[in-house]
């Protein structure tokens, strides 16, 4: 049975999830859930830490390919961070390095937030 | 599954990076099984067989698994450019692109009119 979790915190204007386990097709509608309700509350700004992550497949890519129109259209982003080589790699394969900002730090991630808030006000 | 596969894979020599890969792949394919082949039906039956190539240069790791569910015709199938992927913010279809990158083959066949095989095979490298 594949095990797997996501804890949402917030910081500052941010919502990071934490994933933790397997992420694959069985446990993907639980990721889905995770970025329904950020929409929901209307947090547009999201990122992800892959620390606790141990194995991912396309449906999870899928999941964030779902969400991020609707995330930059509200002026949002997913980012994503703390990525293990055996995840990163396969983000790296389908390209996703092209359309999603990943950082080895999920503080560094923050900070990219941050300062974009800092310069609009 | 997961672990009979990658046992033998191990067993076959590859390291646990490229056993991932191998994992992975077979993952996509059964997923892509259940979800258009079988439409989550639970009574859809998925068969895996493992084998190796020994007798030349680059030994081969040949994994074949079958379904009897609808049929995926592979030659109306091309692949995306990631790049119009990304700008034109498709989701879904990313697991075949996966299981090509993955692995060094990947065929699809049909048997006796009723089964549906996907040959996947990876080369132990040198």
């Amino acid at each position: 049975m594949s095990e797997f979790s996501v804890g949402i915190r917030q910081r500052d204007t941010i919502s990071v999830l934490d994933l933790k386990g397997y992420l694959d097709a069985h446990t993907a509608p639980e990721l889905e859930k995770a970025f329904e309700k950020q929409l929901d509350d209307k947090r547009y700004n999201i990122v992800v830490n892959f620390s606790d992550l141990s194995y991912i497949s396309s449906a999870g890519l899928g999941v964030l390919m779902q969400f991020i129109e609707d995330v930059r259209k509200n002026e949002g982003d997913i980012k994503l961070s703390n990525m293990s080589s055996r995840v990163y790699n396969v983000f790296d394969l389908l390209g996703f390095p092209m359309l999603y900002e990943i950082f080895n730090e999920e503080d560094e991630a923050v900070k990219k937030f941050l300062n974009k808030t800092e310069n609009l006000s | 599954m997961r672990t009979f596969v990658s046992d033998a894979a191990r067993r076959f020599g590859f390291s646990e990076s490229e056993v991932g890969k191998i994992e992975l792949a077979i993952d996509e394919a059964c997923t892509n099984i259940i979800k258009h082949a079988y439409k989550f039906n639970p009574d859809g039956i998925i068969e895996i067989r493992v084998s190796t190539q020994n007798d030349n240069a680059a030994p081969k790791f040949i994994v074949e698994i079958f379904d009897s569910g609808i049929s995926f015709d592979s030659s109306r199938y091309t692949a995306p450019d990631m790049k119009e992927y990304f700008k034109k913010l498709r989701h879904g279809g990313l697991g075949i692109v996966l299981m090509k990158k993955l692995m060094d083959e990947v065929e699809y066949g049909r048997i006796g009119g009723e089964r549906n095989s996907i040959r996947l095979v990876k080369y132990l490298p040198a």
